[in-house]
Protein backbone atom coordinates (compact mmCIF):
# COMPACT_ATOMS: atom_id res chain seq x y z
CA UNK A 1 0.00 0.00 0.00
CA UNK A 2 1.46 3.67 -1.18
CA UNK A 3 1.61 6.51 0.53
CA UNK A 4 -1.71 8.45 0.78
CA UNK A 5 0.30 11.66 1.19
CA UNK A 6 -2.55 14.12 1.14
CA UNK A 7 -4.41 12.41 4.31
CA UNK A 8 -0.65 12.47 5.77
CA UNK A 9 -0.60 15.96 5.60
CA UNK A 10 -3.25 16.60 7.40
CA UNK A 11 -2.31 14.52 10.17
CA UNK A 12 0.78 17.17 10.78
CA UNK A 13 -0.88 20.61 11.97
CA UNK A 14 2.16 23.10 10.83
CA UNK A 15 2.62 20.99 7.38
CA UNK A 16 0.87 23.21 4.65
CA UNK A 17 0.81 24.11 1.17
CA UNK A 18 2.56 28.00 1.84
CA UNK A 19 5.44 27.11 3.65
CA UNK A 20 7.58 24.22 2.08
CA UNK A 21 9.45 22.39 5.58
CA UNK A 22 12.69 21.25 4.63
CA UNK A 23 14.64 20.68 7.67
CA UNK A 24 13.52 17.88 8.70
CA UNK A 25 17.08 16.39 9.45
CA UNK A 26 17.42 19.57 12.11
CA UNK A 27 14.07 17.71 13.61
CA UNK A 28 10.66 16.95 12.07
CA UNK A 29 6.95 18.01 12.86
CA UNK A 30 4.89 16.22 14.60
CA UNK A 31 1.19 14.69 13.71
CA UNK A 32 -1.58 14.94 16.04
CA UNK A 33 -1.25 11.57 17.04
CA UNK A 34 2.10 12.23 19.03
CA UNK A 35 0.55 15.49 20.25
CA UNK A 36 -2.29 14.13 21.67
CA UNK A 37 -0.50 11.04 23.42
CA UNK A 38 1.67 13.88 25.04
CA UNK A 39 -1.82 15.64 26.45
CA UNK A 40 -3.56 12.01 27.26
CA UNK A 41 -0.95 11.21 29.36
CA UNK A 42 -1.48 14.43 31.58
CA UNK A 43 -5.08 13.94 31.44
CA UNK A 44 -5.37 9.90 32.43
CA UNK A 45 -2.36 8.55 33.73
CA UNK A 46 0.12 11.03 35.33
CA UNK A 47 2.01 10.33 38.15
CA UNK A 48 5.60 9.68 39.38
CA UNK A 49 6.57 6.42 37.86
CA UNK A 50 8.27 3.73 39.94
CA UNK A 51 7.74 6.00 43.11
CA UNK A 52 3.76 5.26 44.18
CA UNK A 53 2.08 1.88 45.26
CA UNK A 54 -1.38 3.52 44.14
CA UNK A 55 -3.32 2.77 40.90
CA UNK A 56 -1.94 5.92 38.73
CA UNK A 57 1.55 5.67 39.65
CA UNK A 58 1.09 2.17 37.92
CA UNK A 59 -0.07 3.43 35.15
CA UNK A 60 2.35 6.38 34.66
CA UNK A 61 4.89 3.63 35.12
CA UNK A 62 3.18 1.51 32.46
CA UNK A 63 3.02 4.43 30.39
CA UNK A 64 6.97 4.57 30.21
CA UNK A 65 7.84 0.83 30.39
CA UNK A 66 5.24 0.12 27.00
CA UNK A 67 7.08 3.24 25.36
CA UNK A 68 10.05 1.01 25.93
CA UNK A 69 9.43 -2.07 24.92
CA UNK A 70 8.02 -0.63 22.09
CA UNK A 71 11.67 1.21 21.15
CA UNK A 72 13.06 -2.17 21.75
CA UNK A 73 10.75 -3.94 19.05
CA UNK A 74 10.93 -1.08 16.93
CA UNK A 75 14.27 -1.26 16.56
CA UNK A 76 14.95 -4.93 16.69
CA UNK A 77 17.12 -5.35 20.63
CA UNK A 78 16.61 -8.38 22.56
CA UNK A 79 15.24 -7.57 25.42
CA UNK A 80 13.37 -3.56 26.63
CA UNK A 81 16.09 -3.56 29.20
CA UNK A 82 18.38 -2.72 26.57
CA UNK A 83 16.56 0.53 25.65
CA UNK A 84 18.25 3.22 28.09
CA UNK A 85 15.98 6.54 27.78
CA UNK A 86 17.87 9.97 27.46
CA UNK A 87 16.67 13.47 26.61
CA UNK A 88 18.49 12.94 23.16
CA UNK A 89 21.34 11.30 21.19
CA UNK A 90 23.92 13.88 22.62
CA UNK A 91 22.93 13.00 26.03
CA UNK A 92 22.89 9.16 24.75
CA UNK A 93 26.76 9.43 23.12
CA UNK A 94 28.05 11.49 26.65
CA UNK A 95 26.34 8.87 28.75
CA UNK A 96 28.10 5.99 26.94
CA UNK A 97 31.57 8.09 27.00
CA UNK A 98 31.16 9.04 30.69
CA UNK A 99 30.70 5.52 31.53
CA UNK A 100 31.58 2.77 29.33
CA UNK A 101 34.99 4.64 27.90
CA UNK A 102 36.29 6.79 31.02
CA UNK A 103 36.07 3.41 32.72
CA UNK A 104 37.71 1.02 30.46
CA UNK A 105 39.45 2.62 28.16
CA UNK A 106 43.11 3.36 29.09
CA UNK A 107 46.92 5.22 28.35
CA UNK A 108 47.87 4.33 24.52
CA UNK A 109 44.17 3.65 23.32
CA UNK A 110 42.66 4.72 20.18
CA UNK A 111 39.04 6.02 19.73
CA UNK A 112 38.17 6.04 15.84
CA UNK A 113 35.38 8.01 14.27
CA UNK A 114 34.64 9.54 11.55
CA UNK A 115 35.66 13.43 9.69
CA UNK A 116 31.53 13.43 8.82
CA UNK A 117 30.90 13.35 12.53
CA UNK A 118 28.10 15.67 14.38
CA UNK A 119 30.09 17.72 17.08
CA UNK A 120 27.93 15.19 19.41
CA UNK A 121 29.86 12.49 18.62
CA UNK A 122 33.20 14.65 18.70
CA UNK A 123 33.35 16.44 21.54
CA UNK A 124 32.51 13.90 23.97
CA UNK A 125 35.47 11.54 22.57
CA UNK A 126 37.29 14.72 22.30
CA UNK A 127 37.17 15.02 26.28
CA UNK A 128 37.61 10.78 27.32
CA UNK A 129 41.22 11.40 25.27
CA UNK A 130 42.26 14.43 27.36
CA UNK A 131 41.39 12.64 30.40
CA UNK A 132 42.48 9.22 29.92
CA UNK A 133 45.17 9.56 27.68
CA UNK A 134 43.98 8.08 24.78
CA UNK A 135 44.38 9.20 20.92
CA UNK A 136 41.60 10.34 18.82
CA UNK A 137 41.83 9.15 15.34
CA UNK A 138 39.64 10.38 12.37
CA UNK A 139 38.48 8.36 9.51
CA UNK A 140 38.29 10.79 5.97
CA UNK A 141 35.51 10.20 3.27
CA UNK A 142 36.64 10.03 -0.06
CA UNK A 143 35.45 12.03 -3.44
CA UNK A 144 32.15 10.67 -3.08
CA UNK A 145 31.62 11.67 0.77
CA UNK A 146 31.74 7.66 0.97
CA UNK A 147 33.83 5.22 3.23
CA UNK A 148 34.94 2.17 2.15
CA UNK A 149 34.96 -1.33 3.69
CA UNK A 150 38.85 -1.45 2.88
CA UNK A 151 39.74 1.99 4.66
CA UNK A 152 37.59 1.50 7.29
CA UNK A 153 39.68 -2.00 7.84
CA UNK A 154 42.58 -0.32 7.30
CA UNK A 155 41.90 2.52 9.97
CA UNK A 156 40.67 -0.23 12.87
CA UNK A 157 44.52 -0.96 13.95
CA UNK A 158 45.07 -2.89 17.26
CA UNK A 159 45.06 0.32 19.10
CA UNK A 160 42.13 1.11 18.47
CA UNK A 161 39.61 -0.04 21.41
CA UNK A 162 36.24 2.25 20.63
CA UNK A 163 34.31 3.47 17.48
CA UNK A 164 31.56 6.04 17.45
CA UNK A 165 30.21 6.42 13.48
CA UNK A 166 27.35 7.79 12.33
CA UNK A 167 25.52 5.62 10.55
CA UNK A 168 23.56 8.61 7.55
CA UNK A 169 25.81 11.87 7.53
CA UNK A 170 23.90 14.38 8.42
CA UNK A 171 25.81 16.53 6.22
CA UNK A 172 26.27 14.54 3.44
CA UNK A 173 23.65 12.03 3.41
CA UNK A 174 25.56 9.27 3.13
CA UNK A 175 24.93 5.89 4.60
CA UNK A 176 28.22 3.94 6.12
CA UNK A 177 28.19 0.02 5.83
CA UNK A 178 27.76 0.09 9.90
CA UNK A 179 26.77 -4.34 9.43
CA UNK A 180 30.34 -4.81 8.15
CA UNK A 181 31.79 -2.08 10.50
CA UNK A 182 30.82 -3.44 13.29
CA UNK A 183 32.51 -6.69 12.57
CA UNK A 184 35.76 -5.33 11.69
CA UNK A 185 35.75 -3.62 15.02
CA UNK A 186 34.89 -7.16 16.88
CA UNK A 187 37.20 -8.96 15.18
CA UNK A 188 39.94 -6.65 16.52
CA UNK A 189 38.36 -6.24 19.64
CA UNK A 190 37.02 -3.13 19.47
CA UNK A 191 33.38 -1.89 20.93
CA UNK A 192 31.63 0.23 18.78
CA UNK A 193 28.93 2.81 18.88
CA UNK A 194 26.74 3.80 16.16
CA UNK A 195 24.72 6.89 15.70
CA UNK A 196 21.17 6.61 14.39
CA UNK A 197 20.37 10.26 14.32
CA UNK A 198 19.54 10.65 10.65
CA UNK A 199 19.09 6.86 9.77
CA UNK A 200 16.36 5.59 12.27
CA UNK A 201 13.19 8.20 11.52
CA UNK A 202 14.12 7.03 7.44
CA UNK A 203 14.55 3.34 7.18
CA UNK A 204 14.31 0.42 9.23
CA UNK A 205 17.58 -0.23 11.89
CA UNK A 206 17.88 -3.46 13.26
CA UNK A 207 20.21 -3.38 16.12
CA UNK A 208 20.32 -7.54 16.25
CA UNK A 209 21.81 -7.19 12.55
CA UNK A 210 24.02 -4.72 12.77
CA UNK A 211 25.22 -6.29 15.59
CA UNK A 212 26.36 -3.10 17.05
CA UNK A 213 27.31 -2.36 20.73
CA UNK A 214 25.86 1.01 21.29
CA UNK A 215 22.90 2.47 19.23
CA UNK A 216 21.71 5.92 19.63
CA UNK A 217 19.10 8.22 18.46
CA UNK A 218 16.47 11.23 19.38
CA UNK A 219 12.82 11.50 19.41
CA UNK A 220 12.54 14.91 18.04
CA UNK A 221 13.88 13.80 14.58
CA UNK A 222 11.54 10.87 14.03
CA UNK A 223 8.08 12.99 14.67
CA UNK A 224 8.65 12.79 18.66
CA UNK A 225 8.53 15.35 21.12
CA UNK A 226 11.97 17.02 21.92
CA UNK A 227 13.78 16.08 24.89
CA UNK A 228 13.60 11.85 24.90
CA UNK A 229 16.08 9.96 23.16
CA UNK A 230 17.50 6.49 23.35
CA UNK A 231 20.49 4.74 23.69
CA UNK A 232 20.67 0.78 22.75
CA UNK A 233 23.13 -0.92 24.22
CA UNK A 234 23.96 -4.33 24.59
CA UNK A 235 23.32 -6.14 28.44
CA UNK A 236 26.60 -7.11 29.17
CA UNK A 237 27.69 -4.55 28.37
CA UNK A 238 25.60 -1.76 30.45
CA UNK A 239 25.55 -4.26 33.45
CA UNK A 240 29.54 -3.80 33.60
CA UNK A 241 29.26 -0.35 33.26
CA UNK A 242 28.97 2.39 36.40
CA UNK A 243 26.23 4.39 36.47
CA UNK A 244 25.72 8.04 34.27
CA UNK A 245 23.95 10.48 37.28
CA UNK A 246 23.49 9.73 40.43
CA UNK A 247 19.95 10.49 42.52
CA UNK A 248 16.84 8.94 42.83
CA UNK A 249 15.51 5.89 41.04
CA UNK A 250 18.59 4.33 40.93
CA UNK A 251 19.38 2.64 43.33
CA UNK A 252 18.44 -0.37 45.81
CA UNK A 253 19.76 0.40 49.16
CA UNK A 254 21.50 3.56 50.44
CA UNK A 255 23.38 4.07 53.60
CA UNK A 256 25.27 7.03 54.80
CA UNK A 257 28.51 6.70 52.52
CA UNK A 258 27.40 4.32 49.84
CA UNK A 259 24.32 3.03 47.85
CA UNK A 260 24.20 -0.25 45.45
CA UNK A 261 22.73 0.61 42.35
CA UNK A 262 19.38 -0.90 41.12
CA UNK A 263 19.56 -3.04 37.37
CA UNK A 264 19.70 -1.97 34.03
CA UNK A 265 17.90 0.04 32.59
CA UNK A 266 17.07 2.16 35.98
CA UNK A 267 20.99 2.41 36.78
CA UNK A 268 20.87 4.62 34.07
CA UNK A 269 17.91 6.95 34.25
CA UNK A 270 18.51 8.68 37.89
CA UNK A 271 15.66 11.55 38.91
CA UNK A 272 12.26 11.78 37.46
CA UNK A 273 12.18 10.70 34.03
CA UNK A 274 10.31 12.10 31.18
CA UNK A 275 7.43 10.22 30.50
CA UNK A 276 5.21 12.26 28.49
CA UNK A 277 8.35 12.42 25.81
CA UNK A 278 8.24 8.47 26.16
CA UNK A 279 4.51 8.42 25.74
CA UNK A 280 4.45 10.52 22.81
CA UNK A 281 8.01 8.32 21.64
CA UNK A 282 5.54 5.82 21.49
CA UNK A 283 2.91 7.16 19.84
CA UNK A 284 5.42 7.94 16.90
CA UNK A 285 6.32 4.17 16.74
CA UNK A 286 2.90 3.25 15.98
CA UNK A 287 2.16 5.78 13.48
CA UNK A 288 5.04 5.09 11.38
CA UNK A 289 4.79 1.77 11.90
CA UNK A 290 1.11 1.90 10.81
CA UNK A 291 2.47 3.71 7.57
CA UNK A 292 5.57 1.19 7.42
CA UNK A 293 9.23 2.25 7.35
CA UNK A 294 9.91 0.54 3.78
CA UNK A 295 6.98 3.01 2.67
CA UNK A 296 8.48 5.73 3.97
CA UNK A 297 12.34 5.16 2.97
CA UNK A 298 10.54 4.49 -0.66
CA UNK A 299 8.38 7.96 -0.45
CA UNK A 300 11.54 9.34 0.70
CA UNK A 301 14.09 8.17 -1.93
CA UNK A 302 11.45 9.05 -4.63
CA UNK A 303 11.55 12.44 -3.31
CA UNK A 304 15.16 12.33 -3.04
CA UNK A 305 15.99 11.57 -6.62
CA UNK A 306 13.43 14.13 -7.96
CA UNK A 307 15.12 17.00 -5.71
CA UNK A 308 19.05 15.75 -6.95
CA UNK A 309 18.52 16.16 -10.21
CA UNK A 310 16.19 19.24 -10.22
CA UNK A 311 18.55 20.78 -7.98
CA UNK A 312 21.76 19.65 -10.28
CA UNK A 313 20.21 21.45 -13.44
CA UNK A 314 20.83 24.57 -11.71
CA UNK A 315 23.29 26.73 -12.86
CA UNK A 316 26.18 27.42 -10.35
CA UNK A 317 25.28 25.07 -7.16
CA UNK A 318 26.75 22.37 -6.43
CA UNK A 319 25.88 19.66 -4.27
CA UNK A 320 28.79 18.30 -2.06
CA UNK A 321 29.04 14.28 -0.96
CA UNK A 322 28.26 12.06 -4.31
CA UNK A 323 27.01 12.16 -7.52
CA UNK A 324 24.22 9.68 -7.01
CA UNK A 325 20.81 10.80 -6.05
CA UNK A 326 20.84 6.83 -4.34
CA UNK A 327 23.50 7.79 -1.89
CA UNK A 328 21.58 10.80 -0.61
CA UNK A 329 18.97 9.55 1.75
CA UNK A 330 17.22 12.82 1.65
CA UNK A 331 19.42 15.17 2.42
CA UNK A 332 21.20 17.67 -0.11
CA UNK A 333 23.66 19.99 1.32
CA UNK A 334 24.65 22.42 -1.55
CA UNK A 335 26.66 25.49 -2.30
CA UNK A 336 25.76 28.66 -4.69
CA UNK A 337 28.72 29.94 -6.20
CA UNK A 338 28.98 33.69 -5.36
CA UNK A 339 26.20 33.63 -2.77
CA UNK A 340 26.79 33.17 1.19
CA UNK A 341 24.52 30.30 2.83
CA UNK A 342 22.81 33.03 5.18
CA UNK A 343 21.75 35.05 2.19
CA UNK A 344 20.52 31.96 0.43
CA UNK A 345 18.38 30.74 3.28
CA UNK A 346 17.23 34.27 4.38
CA UNK A 347 16.16 34.74 0.59
CA UNK A 348 14.67 31.01 0.30
CA UNK A 349 12.34 32.03 4.25
CA UNK A 350 10.90 34.99 2.18
CA UNK A 351 9.68 32.29 -0.96
CA UNK A 352 8.23 30.47 2.27
CA UNK A 353 10.68 27.78 2.01
CA UNK A 354 12.51 26.23 5.22
CA UNK A 355 16.15 24.93 4.72
CA UNK A 356 18.89 25.28 6.90
CA UNK A 357 22.42 27.07 6.39
CA UNK A 358 25.54 27.00 8.33
CA UNK A 359 28.68 24.47 9.52
CA UNK A 360 25.87 21.90 10.57
CA UNK A 361 27.34 20.91 13.64
CA UNK A 362 30.18 19.33 11.51
CA UNK A 363 32.86 22.04 11.40
CA UNK A 364 35.49 19.39 10.92
CA UNK A 365 33.86 18.10 7.94
CA UNK A 366 33.38 21.67 6.41
CA UNK A 367 37.28 21.91 6.49
CA UNK A 368 37.59 18.45 5.03
CA UNK A 369 35.24 19.61 1.81
CA UNK A 370 36.76 22.75 1.82
CA UNK A 371 33.53 24.73 2.80
CA UNK A 372 32.95 27.22 5.39
CA UNK A 373 29.56 26.96 5.38
CA UNK A 374 26.49 25.38 3.38
CA UNK A 375 22.73 24.77 2.58
CA UNK A 376 20.64 21.81 3.22
CA UNK A 377 17.37 20.77 2.44
CA UNK A 378 16.38 17.44 4.34
CA UNK A 379 13.31 15.62 3.18
CA UNK A 380 10.77 13.68 4.95
CA UNK A 381 7.74 12.20 3.26
CA UNK A 382 5.40 14.31 4.08
CA UNK A 383 6.65 16.61 1.59
CA UNK A 384 5.59 16.57 -1.82
CA UNK A 385 6.75 17.12 -5.60
CA UNK A 386 5.39 20.49 -5.47
CA UNK A 387 7.29 21.30 -2.88
CA UNK A 388 10.26 19.76 -4.01
CA UNK A 389 9.64 22.14 -7.34
CA UNK A 390 9.59 25.25 -5.27
CA UNK A 391 12.65 25.07 -3.38
CA UNK A 392 14.37 24.59 -6.37
CA UNK A 393 12.96 27.44 -8.32
CA UNK A 394 13.48 29.51 -4.96
CA UNK A 395 17.28 28.03 -5.39
CA UNK A 396 17.46 29.27 -9.02
CA UNK A 397 16.69 32.48 -8.27
CA UNK A 398 18.37 33.58 -5.54
CA UNK A 399 22.05 34.45 -8.19
CA UNK A 400 19.58 37.21 -9.57
CA UNK A 401 18.33 38.80 -6.47
CA UNK A 402 21.76 38.94 -5.18
CA UNK A 403 22.52 41.06 -8.08
CA UNK A 404 24.24 38.52 -10.61
CA UNK A 405 23.37 39.17 -14.78
CA UNK A 406 22.69 35.01 -14.98
CA UNK B 1 7.63 38.30 7.35
CA UNK B 2 11.33 38.98 5.55
CA UNK B 3 11.24 40.10 1.72
CA UNK B 4 13.78 39.96 -0.70
CA UNK B 5 13.98 43.78 -1.47
CA UNK B 6 16.23 43.91 1.91
CA UNK B 7 18.77 42.96 -0.69
CA UNK B 8 18.43 45.79 -2.95
CA UNK B 9 20.95 47.13 -5.41
CA UNK B 10 23.15 49.34 -2.89
CA UNK B 11 23.72 46.08 -0.81
CA UNK B 12 24.01 43.44 -3.71
CA UNK B 13 26.51 45.89 -5.39
CA UNK B 14 28.78 46.47 -2.37
CA UNK B 15 29.01 42.55 -2.27
CA UNK B 16 29.36 41.68 -5.70
CA UNK B 17 31.75 44.42 -6.27
CA UNK B 18 33.16 45.52 -2.60
CA UNK B 19 35.59 48.68 -3.63
CA UNK B 20 37.95 48.00 -0.50
CA UNK B 21 38.38 44.66 -0.56
CA UNK B 22 41.89 44.05 -1.62
CA UNK B 23 45.08 44.10 0.32
CA UNK B 24 46.40 47.17 1.85
CA UNK B 25 50.22 46.87 1.54
CA UNK B 26 52.16 48.31 5.16
CA UNK B 27 48.71 48.93 7.17
CA UNK B 28 49.49 50.45 10.45
CA UNK B 29 46.66 47.91 11.83
CA UNK B 30 44.67 44.83 10.89
CA UNK B 31 42.57 42.96 13.45
CA UNK B 32 40.50 39.73 12.20
CA UNK B 33 36.88 39.47 13.17
CA UNK B 34 34.81 36.23 13.29
CA UNK B 35 31.48 35.53 13.40
CA UNK B 36 31.63 32.12 14.85
CA UNK B 37 28.18 31.49 14.58
CA UNK B 38 27.82 31.54 10.95
CA UNK B 39 31.27 31.93 9.93
CA UNK B 40 31.65 35.57 8.91
CA UNK B 41 35.37 36.26 8.62
CA UNK B 42 37.20 39.23 7.89
CA UNK B 43 40.48 41.06 8.23
CA UNK B 44 40.06 45.03 8.41
CA UNK B 45 43.45 46.73 7.85
CA UNK B 46 43.74 50.24 8.56
CA UNK B 47 46.36 53.24 7.71
CA UNK B 48 46.60 56.01 10.23
CA UNK B 49 48.33 59.21 9.47
CA UNK B 50 48.31 61.91 12.86
CA UNK B 51 44.97 60.37 13.57
CA UNK B 52 43.47 60.59 10.07
CA UNK B 53 42.24 57.62 8.31
CA UNK B 54 44.48 57.49 5.20
CA UNK B 55 43.26 54.31 3.41
CA UNK B 56 41.32 51.02 4.40
CA UNK B 57 40.69 47.69 2.94
CA UNK B 58 39.46 44.33 4.03
CA UNK B 59 39.59 40.77 2.80
CA UNK B 60 38.10 37.69 3.78
CA UNK B 61 34.49 35.34 3.67
CA UNK B 62 31.05 35.96 4.91
CA UNK B 63 27.35 36.34 4.02
CA UNK B 64 26.14 39.65 2.01
CA UNK B 65 25.32 41.73 4.67
CA UNK B 66 28.86 41.10 6.38
CA UNK B 67 30.85 42.06 3.21
CA UNK B 68 28.52 45.00 2.43
CA UNK B 69 28.51 46.27 5.69
CA UNK B 70 32.58 46.58 6.02
CA UNK B 71 32.57 47.95 2.41
CA UNK B 72 30.02 50.72 2.97
CA UNK B 73 31.99 51.62 6.87
CA UNK B 74 35.53 52.11 4.89
CA UNK B 75 33.95 54.22 2.15
CA UNK B 76 32.42 56.65 5.43
CA UNK B 77 35.47 56.25 7.36
CA UNK B 78 38.54 56.58 5.11
CA UNK B 79 39.51 60.58 5.09
CA UNK B 80 38.29 61.33 8.38
CA UNK B 81 39.61 61.44 11.83
CA UNK B 82 39.58 58.87 14.14
CA UNK B 83 37.48 60.26 16.57
CA UNK B 84 34.48 60.97 14.03
CA UNK B 85 34.83 57.33 12.80
CA UNK B 86 34.34 56.08 16.40
CA UNK B 87 31.49 58.26 16.54
CA UNK B 88 29.90 56.70 13.16
CA UNK B 89 30.60 53.39 14.53
CA UNK B 90 28.73 54.34 17.63
CA UNK B 91 25.57 55.56 15.57
CA UNK B 92 25.91 52.31 13.15
CA UNK B 93 25.56 50.11 16.45
CA UNK B 94 22.77 52.00 18.11
CA UNK B 95 21.16 52.20 14.69
CA UNK B 96 21.03 48.20 14.48
CA UNK B 97 19.95 47.82 18.64
CA UNK B 98 17.06 51.07 18.68
CA UNK B 99 16.67 53.68 17.17
CA UNK B 100 18.82 57.24 16.10
CA UNK B 101 17.86 60.68 14.86
CA UNK B 102 17.23 61.10 11.16
CA UNK B 103 20.33 63.51 11.03
CA UNK B 104 22.36 60.88 12.73
CA UNK B 105 21.27 58.04 9.70
CA UNK B 106 21.84 61.07 7.09
CA UNK B 107 25.58 60.88 8.23
CA UNK B 108 26.20 57.08 7.93
CA UNK B 109 25.29 57.58 4.07
CA UNK B 110 24.45 54.18 2.16
CA UNK B 111 25.19 52.49 5.71
CA UNK B 112 21.73 53.51 6.40
CA UNK B 113 20.00 50.87 4.67
CA UNK B 114 20.54 48.43 7.04
CA UNK B 115 18.72 50.29 9.61
CA UNK B 116 15.80 47.08 8.86
CA UNK B 117 18.33 44.39 10.45
CA UNK B 118 17.17 45.61 13.43
CA UNK B 119 14.23 43.12 12.79
CA UNK B 120 16.28 40.15 12.32
CA UNK B 121 18.10 39.35 15.49
CA UNK B 122 20.09 36.56 13.41
CA UNK B 123 21.59 38.82 11.01
CA UNK B 124 22.52 41.17 13.65
CA UNK B 125 26.02 39.97 13.84
CA UNK B 126 26.60 39.29 10.35
CA UNK B 127 26.16 43.48 9.73
CA UNK B 128 28.21 44.95 12.76
CA UNK B 129 31.43 42.53 12.61
CA UNK B 130 33.16 45.55 10.59
CA UNK B 131 32.04 48.12 13.11
CA UNK B 132 32.92 46.38 15.66
CA UNK B 133 36.60 45.08 14.64
CA UNK B 134 37.42 48.78 13.41
CA UNK B 135 36.24 49.88 17.22
CA UNK B 136 38.41 47.32 18.81
CA UNK B 137 41.44 48.71 16.48
CA UNK B 138 40.92 51.71 18.02
CA UNK B 139 40.07 50.85 21.54
CA UNK B 140 43.69 49.46 21.42
CA UNK B 141 44.03 45.82 20.50
CA UNK B 142 46.53 45.94 17.43
CA UNK B 143 46.59 42.14 16.94
CA UNK B 144 44.79 39.51 17.36
CA UNK B 145 40.65 39.14 16.45
CA UNK B 146 37.59 40.70 17.90
CA UNK B 147 34.31 38.61 17.96
CA UNK B 148 31.16 39.57 17.80
CA UNK B 149 30.17 37.00 20.47
CA UNK B 150 29.53 39.76 22.44
CA UNK B 151 26.76 41.69 21.07
C1 LIG C 1 24.10 12.70 12.99
C2 LIG C 1 23.63 13.46 14.20
N1 LIG C 1 24.10 13.12 15.41
C3 LIG C 1 23.69 13.76 16.52
C4 LIG C 1 22.80 14.80 16.47
C5 LIG C 1 22.41 15.49 17.74
O1 LIG C 1 21.08 15.35 18.00
P1 LIG C 1 20.44 16.05 19.28
O2 LIG C 1 20.73 17.50 19.17
O3 LIG C 1 18.99 15.74 19.19
O4 LIG C 1 21.09 15.42 20.49
C6 LIG C 1 22.29 15.19 15.23
C7 LIG C 1 21.33 16.32 15.14
O5 LIG C 1 21.47 17.27 14.42
C8 LIG C 1 22.72 14.51 14.07
O6 LIG C 1 22.26 14.86 12.85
Amino acid sequence: MSIDVNAIRKDFPLINDEVAYLDNAATTQKPECVINAIADYYRTSNANPMRGLYKLSVAATDAYENARAKVASFINAKDPSEIIFTRNATESINLVAETYAKASLKQGDTILISIAEHHSNLLPWQKICAENGCKLKYIDTDDQGKITIEAFKEAVTPDVKFISITHVSNVLGTKNPVKEFAKIAHDNGAVILVDASQSVPHIKVNVSDIDCDFLVFSGHKIYAPMGIGALYGKKELLESMPPFLRGGEMIDYVTRDSATFTEVPHKFEAGTVNVEGAAGLAATIDYVNAIGMDEIAKREDMLTDIAFRKLSEVPHVKILGSSEASDHHGILTFVIEGVHPHDIAYIMDSDNVCVRAGHHCAQPLMKHLGVMSTTRASISFYNTEDEIERFVRSVAGIRSKMGYAE
Amino acid sequence: MPNNTFYNEILTEHNIRPFHKKKLENPDFTLEGVNPSCGDDIILALKVDDGIITDGAFEGDGCAISQASCDMMLDLIIGKPKEEALELADIFLRMIKSKITDEEKDRLEEAGILEDISHMPARVKCAVLGWHTMEEIFKGATEGSATTEDM
